[in-house]
């Protein structure tokens, strides 16, 4: 660096500016990032001040942000939502089940050990999550009620799997992708038979692949309103029909509405918030490590 | 060895799971069997419509007092808006489902069903035999609406007509008086004046597209303005001149003096929007009046009433009522009269009456209620032009030309189920905006004449 | 099928399936049949009842009435206007919805790939809305959001001079696109960002070190790199989305008159409101047959995500 006297020195050394210039970037990224954040999040947020509203001021102009919170909602909410919320439960936690025992064997038949046909096989069940279920609908509710499966919670069981059975093939088979081949081959050099191949070398591998997967089920399944609207009535009718009902023909219902929305939305949030490196894992199929 | 085994327990997994779900299937519940219609136990599952009435008043009732008194019944409750409903209901008794033992339905339905048998007949199986149920105290527009072939095929829980409801305060600010039988044109004028943009709407009206939601105000407004759906000769007559001008009469007056985003607009919203003393008129069910009692005391002080306006009739009020009928083929049907029978009785009103107050009775059922002082005072505001509404209606004869079906605010053929959605919507669109008047009567008559004349009068 | 030559390489673990004994082969066979034929059962042989009643006329308000129609429901469902709009409606919809919430995802991602100061909370927001119930977010938007007397999004939009607007009304269809692109547009980010972190840094130093501008570094190098995500990320949010529901159904209910009424919501109101079950099974057939056709060309793109989930 050349000698600079006092006349022509900038008003900051080199170093100096491109270090202000890195925090003033900073500052921008963060104001800019929490600004978008809240965007987002703001009809999340109403949905929650809302829901402690009594109803007098929920529905009122201008909106009111400073009122006296109550619970009294949420306790309605409460009381009313007990059946929903444990079919909601027995659906999503069922079919999750079903789903992963049918799809583990499966996404081992088609990555580890894989079929002849396994690109057959694969692009099969892709295909059934295009055809939309929304054609079969009026088919769909004769079968049931011909199979006396009407308004049970067994069917949505069953149409649940089916409906997330393909993305979780996908899911676990490029989980499976990953096991390092040099540990298979390990395995099999020492005499190991499948099931010790699949408890000792697979499933540790893929066990978080597992998580990510089951947690995009669940989201699925208990989110779910078309099927559920359309096949049941009263004993199998779930969270998503709680809502819907919460829209009553006359009087205020604004408040109600939110708590019972914030009520039916809060499991899969929450876990969905502590689960998000999974749920990152899960949504890219794992095709990107 | 290990991979026959390990393939014998994936075999086995799978066959388990067949198996359970087999099993499960073959034993949840979904089908019935007609069961003794005598019985005092089971579980009564009702359909009914999401409404102060029945969310405020008949479940908590229910739970508090009918499944005390009786220990043998659970009553379990389907809310839905009426045109959830209506779809609902139809779905589950045309498919013989059997979902509901109880079904909350209307004029529209009852003789509908009754024809093709898939009601009880409440006349012969249970009311004959229970002169405590007394229904000839039953107010005869009510009761006749809801029978077929002189038998009644579901209990009234409350009837309604029509009426035009206005904000005293509101109206004198602007300088107009309301005539107890206003005209159409009387009330135009009178919105032009009280309406404030921005602030107070003329008038509330009816848009959310549905038959029991703007259908249900447009239809009296194209029969008062001398129109109807099909002549003698059951051809469409929605492009005719009188509907022509009946709608263009209320789309415009929607759009002039109405509240804003009326098109999705019903009964719901109007009550709130009336009750924060947005709307200078309403003209809505007759029933309302209950509700703005209970629910906006203050602007209940300032309300008037009026009977439904008119152009060329001398009345020109809707009719209509949420009754529960039992559906023919589903199980306990003895404990769904039991239930149904507690829920439209006179016992029933004094209940609500020591609850709730005698004005919050449901209206427009027995006649026994309007000769009852308690109510008659209570509910004095309203009370005897709600029963003078009631009385003056005709669903035999609703139009200003003889027509050859049955309705006021509808039009008792099953085809109308979805008409009067298509309509509806057609109009909702006209009111929004995204359409014009006359494209939506174009759309609707071809809606209309989709069907023949032998299709349309075969059902009746 | 055609398209699966271009999937060229076997799974990575190189347990190759040519030259296994027979015996091998059923065993291999076996681990797949208990998903295969809960597939085939639950899928199939719905969509058989379909096409057996898409040649009846059946009316469920109708009683004692089904019987041997021919193709009367296809040509009814070839000349129905109201069918040939629904099924435009969902394509234009889904195609803005993906399009927009894909834009949008990339420019987040890049967001969230900065470090600032409470990056993790931020993307906590934003993926917020990807999980709330669809039928929550339709019944928030619908009311607290939007609704002309009392919404929200009126009373922040008041300073940029927005009076009372009835979205739900004047503008139903960009309503319930806005509603459809606020709930995906999380998940296009985090798979657009999980692309942007998968990108190798020295390849990026290497061209700051060269004096590459930011935006030239973005488009030769980024953009490309991301491309197979940004695929990914588009085909599975269309095959959600062309069959969204909730938001129609709760927001609008495909008006008002039909101008947001979508085919799964056109098929809905066929079942359950005019109970024509042979014509709703026709059109259900129709709409089957063109996803068909759609799909191959999608399955194409999936063949190609293999070949990089592989390589």
């Amino acid at each position: 660096m050349t000698a600079i006297t006092a006349a022509d020195a900038p008003a900051r050394t080199p170093r100096q500016s491109r270090r202000a210039r890195e925090l003033s970037g900073q500052v921008g990224w963060t104001v800019l990032g929490w600004v978008v954040g809240i965007a987002f999040f703001i009809p999340v947020l109403w949905m929650v001040i809302t829901a402690f509203k009594p109803e007098s001021a929920a529905e009122t102009w201008p909106p009111q942000f400073t009122f006296s919170p109550t619970l009294s909602e949420f306790r309605l909410v409460w009381g009313g939502m007990g059946p929903f919320i444990e079919h909601s439960a027995i659906a999503t936690a069922g079919s999750t089940v079903l789903v992963l025992v049918l799809a583990l064997p499966a996404a081992y038949a088609l990555s580890i050990r894989p079929v002849g046909k396994w690109r057959d096989s694969l692009f099969f069940f892709i295909s059934t999550k295009m055809l939309p279920v929304v054609a079969a609908i009026g088919p769909l509710y004769v079968i049931a009620l011909k199979s006396h499966l009407l308004d049970s919670i067994w069917l949505l069981i069953i149409l649940y799997a089916a409906m997330n059975l393909p993305l979780a093939i996908w899911m676990i088979r490029s989980f499976m992708l990953e096991v390092p081949g040099e540990m298979l081959e390990a395995a099999r050099l020492d005499g190991a038979g499948r099931i010790r191949e699949i408890v000792e070398v697979i499933m540790p591998v893929v066990t978080p692949g597992l998580v990510s997967t089951a947690l995009i089920c669940v989201i699925f399944a208990w989110n779910e309103l078309f099927l559920a609207l359309n096949l049941t009535v009263t004993n199998a009718a779930t969270m998503p029909m709680f809502l819907i009902s919460s829209v009553p023909q006359e009087g205020l219902y604004i408040a109600h509405l939110s708590a019972a929305a914030t009520v039916a939305s809060v499991p899969v949030i929450i876990v969905g918030w502590i689960a998000q490196r999974s749920l990152v894992r899960g949504l890219s199929m794992g095709a990107i490590k | 060895m290990s991979s026959s085994r390990f393939r014998k327990r994936k075999l086995a997994v799978a066959g388990c799971v067949a198996a359970v779900v087999m099993t499960a299937a073959a034993c949840s519940s979904g089908g019935t069997t007609a069961s003794n219609a005598n019985s005092n136990t089971g579980t009564v599952t009702v359909a009914v419509v999401s409404n102060p009435l029945i969310t405020g008043q008949m479940i908590p009732l229910t739970q508090s007092v009918f499944e005390k008194e009786n220990p043998g019944i659970t009553v379990k409750f389907a809310t839905y808006t009426e045109g959830d409903l209506r779809a609902a209901i139809e779905k589950d008794v045309s498919t013989h489902s059997n979902s509901f033992n109880v079904v909350m339905i209307g004029p529209y339905e009852a003789p509908l069903f009754a024809k093709n048998g898939w009601l009880v007949d409440l006349t012969k199986q249970y009311v004959a035999s229970d002169p405590s149920y007394d229904a000839s105290d039953l107010l005869p527009p009510v009761a006749k609406a809801l029978s077929y072939n002189g038998d009644l095929y579901a209990a009234p829980f409350y009837g309604e007509s029509s009426m035009l409801y206005y904000n005293k305060t509101l109206l004198a600010k602007a300088g107009v008086t309301m005539p107890a039988h206003p005209t159409w044109t009387q009330v135009a004028a009178a919105a032009a004046k009280a309406n404030q943009p921005g602030k107070v709407a003329g008038i509330c009206l009816r848009g959310l597209a549905g038959w029991g939601d703007n259908m249900a105000a447009l239809d009296t407004v194209i029969n008062t303005f001398g129109g109807e759906w099909y002549n003698q000769s059951w051809q469409a007559q929605l492009t005719s001149p009188a509907v022509t001008q009946a709608v263009n009469f209320y789309v415009n007056l929607v759009k002039s003096y109405g509240e804003p985003g009326a098109s999705n607009d019903s009964f719901n919203q109007l009550l709130t929007l009336y009750g924060q003393g947005k709307c200078a008129m309403w003209y809505d069910a007759t029933v309302a009046a209950t509700s703005i009692a209970s629910e906006f005391p203050a602007v209940y002080a300032q309300t008037g009433y009026a009977f439904a306006p008119t152009d060329k009739t001398s009345s020109s009020g809707w009719l209509w009522s949420w009754a529960l009928g039992i559906p023919q083929g589903v199980s306990d049907q003895g404990a769904a009269w039991k239930f149904l029978s507690w829920a439209t009785s006179k016992q029933y009103d004094t209940l609500v009456a020591q609850k709730y107050g005698w004005s919050a009775v449901p209206p427009g059922t027995r006649t026994s209620l309007y000769s009852n002082p308690d109510y008659t005072t209570a509910a004095s505001a309203f009370a005897g032009i709600t029963l003078q509404s009631i009385d003056s209606t005709d669903p035999d004869h609703p139009t200003v030309n003889p027509v050859p079906y049955v309705g006021i605010q509808y039009v008792d053929i099953p085809q109308f189920e979805t008409l009067g959605l298509t309509v509806g919507q057609q109009i909702a669109g006209a009111i929004a905006g995204t359409e014009s008047v006359s494209q939506a009567l174009q759309a609707a008559q071809s809606a209309a004449s989709a069907y023949t004349p032998q299709e349309l009068s075969g059902s009746n | 099928m055609a398209v699966l030559e271009d999937v060229t390489s076997p799974p990575a673990t190189g347990l190759r399936p040519r030259g296994v004994s027979r015996r091998e082969r059923w065993q291999r066979r076996l681990p797949l049949l208990p998903a295969l034929i809960y597939t085939i059962v639950v899928t199939q042989v719905p969509f058989l009842v379909t096409l057996w009643y898409s040649f009846q006329s059946y009316f469920w308000n109708e009683p004692g009435s089904a019987h041997w129609a021919g193709v009367s429901n296809y040509k009814e469902v070839f000349t129905d206007p109201n069918f040939r709009s629904a099924l435009v409606r969902s394509v234009t919809m889904t195609a803005i919805a993906v399009i927009v919430a894909m834009f949008l995802g990339v420019l987040l991602a890049i967001l969230l790939d900065r470090k600032f100061y409470g990056r993790g909370v931020v993307r906590t927001l934003i993926i917020t809305p990807f999980l709330v119930m669809p039928a929550a977010a339709a019944l928030i938007w619908s009311g607290p959001m939007l609704d002309p007397s009392f919404g929200l999004l009126n009373w922040l939009l008041q300073p940029f001079g927005v009076h009372h607007v009835a979205w739900l009304t004047t503008h139903a269809y960009g309503s319930v696109i806005v509603v459809m692109i606020w709930q995906w547009t999380p998940f296009m980010t985090l798979i657009v960002l999980a692309g942007l972190q998968g990108q190798a840094q020295d390849i990026l130093e290497a061209a700051k070190v060269d004096g590459a501008s930011a935006w030239a570094t973005f488009r030769e190098l980024t953009l490309p790199h991301l491309r197979p995500y940004i695929e990914l990320g588009i085909l599975l949010g269309s095959i959600y989305l062309v069959t969204a529901f909730d938001q129609v159904r709760l927001m609008t209910n495909g008006g008002p008159g039909t101008s947001t009424t979508t085919l799964p919501f056109y098929l809905y109101q066929k079942v359950n409101f005019a109970f024509d079950i042979g014509g709703a099974a026709a059109a259900g057939v129709v709409t089957v047959i063109l996803t068909i056709i759609v799909a191959s060309f999608a399955l194409r793109m999936f063949a190609r995500v293999f070949q990089f989930e592989d390589a």
